[in-house]
């Protein structure tokens, strides 16, 4: 047999560990990048920032992965895991920079899976379970179009840390907007079935976009976006009130809690060691 | 569903093809593909044993066989069977890891399960894409899945009880799919040898981080390095079982050695596979859960035990662990994606019905 070589690298000695995949032990994922705080930035509020972003993020990507082994076809498979591995590279980096930032030297794995509910700044809308593919496709619509404007004020950014995390995650997100939208106009139009599925999703996800907005003044364009898609799909824009309450704030619906159990279950089980 | 009493394999459009552009020898076998398959007219035993010739030829050459080359109905069968079994492991064998994807530890560990999983689904399509050229549909290879009326690598009917079983899989697993895989980019069918070429760098890319995933385990905790062997306990007989039946008992091996769909025996990899991984796991530092195993100085191979060929046979017709969770787990995702598949057919035929009314117009 003359494949022989391909068989017998692995387990051969190396004195570093460059020879494997994603390197190993990159306890800083920013190395090599200057990480000062400007003058005149509160770091403080930079940090709470970052982490809320960084929370939806997270959130976000644990809900997509949700739908491993469960889309509709093989190709939303591969399309939703797409989007929910650049929101989690995007929850990395916001998290690493909080930890520089806060002054409490926190990696991305203590911020992921050693704070509590209630210490989680996301909107409550990414914590909503998946229900259908509807829902699904409404909420990434909506939480990609606010993303998406969003971080392209922060390209602007004065610390240039986030404005270079922002910069990158717009591509990523720009994919992630066409595909919910593309996806909320075939849904719209499509069958009778389809239709009213969207209506309901377009229902349940109104109370939640309140949220969004209190923040980050990209409201306007957030809206522009969801009526052009809701007007292609024949479908009603959703009206929003206030819901009370913010996750922002660390109030949560009660899905988070068990989301998070999930999440950080193996983690706290074994809190001494690495992986 | 139409798909249900389709006989396969039928070529869904016949070929046509511009003369000149291709040899004679090679236009002779083209344009009598689809009669030929098909048996409806014109090719008298004369040419079709001509043809035969010509693959058996080709065969020989250890050149490739492409879609549009005439093949025995016979090759064309165990070929569809050998890549939808393969890509239906490919879907089935994102359940046991992909479960793992929510709780894995770090987040760094999480992105390269999630990736894993993704990629899986990826060589899935790949291969049905592969299927597809020899005239199956890819709608019609899940329905039979999900009725079990095809099969996927049994592996995957064993649970994953600790995230020490993503880094075992990713070792043992993707290490016997390298082993079986490497020698099919030299299958004798095109479309499946490319394939192959790609997967087989994924998987090569898979079995290293499950083993970095391992070693990083081995220098942590007591209960860590309890979990890695537990692990390699529970999935190395399993794995041995990947390679199929022994040779004396596996009946379509031959027939398929001839075509050089597939080029070693099932004992021949198997034995090959035991030899690359035992100096892995002395590295590691876990023990194969195997008294016999031990140098063969004289062979210059391992001996290893006898894997349970009676649990293998069981696990195969149905009765593993996991398998009505999984064959369900999939049903589930295909039946509740059912109307999202609907409403997009729906929608791409009122697109083009308003497109036609527009140039009318």
């Amino acid at each position: 047999m003359s494949d022989d070589h391909v068989y017998l690298t692995l387990a051969e000695g190396h004195e570093d560990d460059t020879r494997w995949a994603y390197g190993t032990g990159f306890e800083d994922p920013l190395h090599g990048v200057d990480t000062t705080v400007p003058d005149g930035l509160d770091a403080a509020e930079l940090a709470a920032s970052c982490v809320a972003l960084a929370d939806d993020a997270l959130v976000s990507a644990q809900r997509l992965a949700e739908w491993t082994t469960r889309a509709p076809e093989l190709e939303e498979e591969v399309a939703l895991a797409n989007i929910g591995l650049d929101l989690l590279g995007q929850a990395r980096l916001l998290y690493a920079r909080a930890g520089q930032v806060d002054g409490t030297g926190r990696d991305e794995d203590a911020y992921a899976y050693f704070r509590d509910a209630d210490d989680f700044r996301n909107v409550r809308l990414a914590e909503l379970p998946n229900g259908d593919f509807a829902f699904s496709v409404v909420r990434l619509l909506a939480l990609s179009s606010w993303r998406l404007a969003h971080f392209e004020r922060l390209a602007a950014h004065p610390d240039p840390v986030l404005s270079a995390i922002a910069a990158k995650g717009v591509k990523e997100l720009t994919y992630h907007r066409q595909y919910a939208a593309e996806w909320a106009v075939r849904l719209g139009d499509g069958t009778a079935e389809s239709h009213r599925r969207m209506r309901t999703a377009l229902e349940r996800v109104a109370p939640y976009l309140g949220e969004l907005f209190t923040a980050y003044d990209v409201r306007d364009e957030v809206v522009a976006v969801l009526r052009q898609v809701t007007e292609a799909g024949g479908l009603p824009m959703p009206v929003y009130r206030p819901l009370p309450g913010c996750g922002r704030a660390g109030e949560h619906t009660e899905h988070l809690t068990p989301l998070l159990a999930e999440l950080q279950s193996v983690a706290r089980a074994h809190p001494e060691a690495t992986w | 569903m139409p798909g249900r009493t389709k006989v396969l394999p039928v070529r869904k459009k016949p070929v046509t093809l511009e003369p000149n552009e291709w040899s004679v020898g090679k236009l002779v076998s083209m344009t009598t593909t689809h009669s030929a398959a098909t048996g409806a007219d014109g090719v008298g035993p004369a040419a079709e044993e001509r043809l035969q010739e010509q693959f058996d030829a080709t065969v020989a050459r250890d050149q490739r066989v492409e879609p549009r080359d005439w093949m025995p109905d016979g090759y064309r069968k165990t070929l569809i069977r050998q890549i939808a079994q393969h890509a239906h492991s490919e879907i089935i064998g994102m359940q046991p890891e992909g479960e793992w994807i929510t709780r894995a530890p770090s987040l760094r560990r999480k992105a390269i399960l999630f990736a894993k999983v993704q990629d899986e689904a990826g060589h899935g399509l790949y291969l049905y894409s592969a299927a597809e050229t020899l005239g199956a549909d890819r709608a019609d290879l899940t329905e039979r899945l999900i009725e079990g009326r095809q099969k996927y690598s049994s592996i995957f009917n064993y649970p994953t009880l600790s995230f020490a079983d993503v880094g075992v899989i990713g070792w043992f697993v993707d290490g016997a799919a390298i082993c079986n895989q490497v020698p099919l980019c030299r299958s004798s069918y095109g479309p499946y040898a490319r394939a192959m070429v790609r997967v087989c760098k994924e998987e090569s890319f898979h079995q290293r981080q499950g083993y970095e995933l391992l070693l990083t385990m081995m220098r942590g905790t007591d209960a860590q390095r309890a979990m890695v062997q537990d692990a390699v306990d529970r999935w190395w007989w399993p794995s041995l079982m990947m390679f199929g039946p022994p040779d004396d008992n596996s009946p379509n091996s031959a027939q398929s050695m001839a075509w050089k769909i597939k080029r070693h025996s099932n004992d021949e990899l198997r034995r090959r596979f035991v030899d690359m991984t035992v100096p892995q796991a002395e590295k590691l530092g876990v023990v194969l859960p195997d008294p016999e195993l031990r140098w063969n100085e004289e062979r210059g191979h391992h001996d290893f035990g006898t894997p349970d060929w009676d649990e293998l046979m069981r696990v195969i017709k149905g009765d593993g662990p996991c398998n009505a969770e999984r064959i369900s787990r999939r049903r589930t995702a295909h039946e509740e994606g059912a109307w999202v598949r609907e409403a997009a057919t729906a929608h791409a035929a009122k697109q083009s019905e308003r497109a036609r009314k527009e140039t009318a117009a």
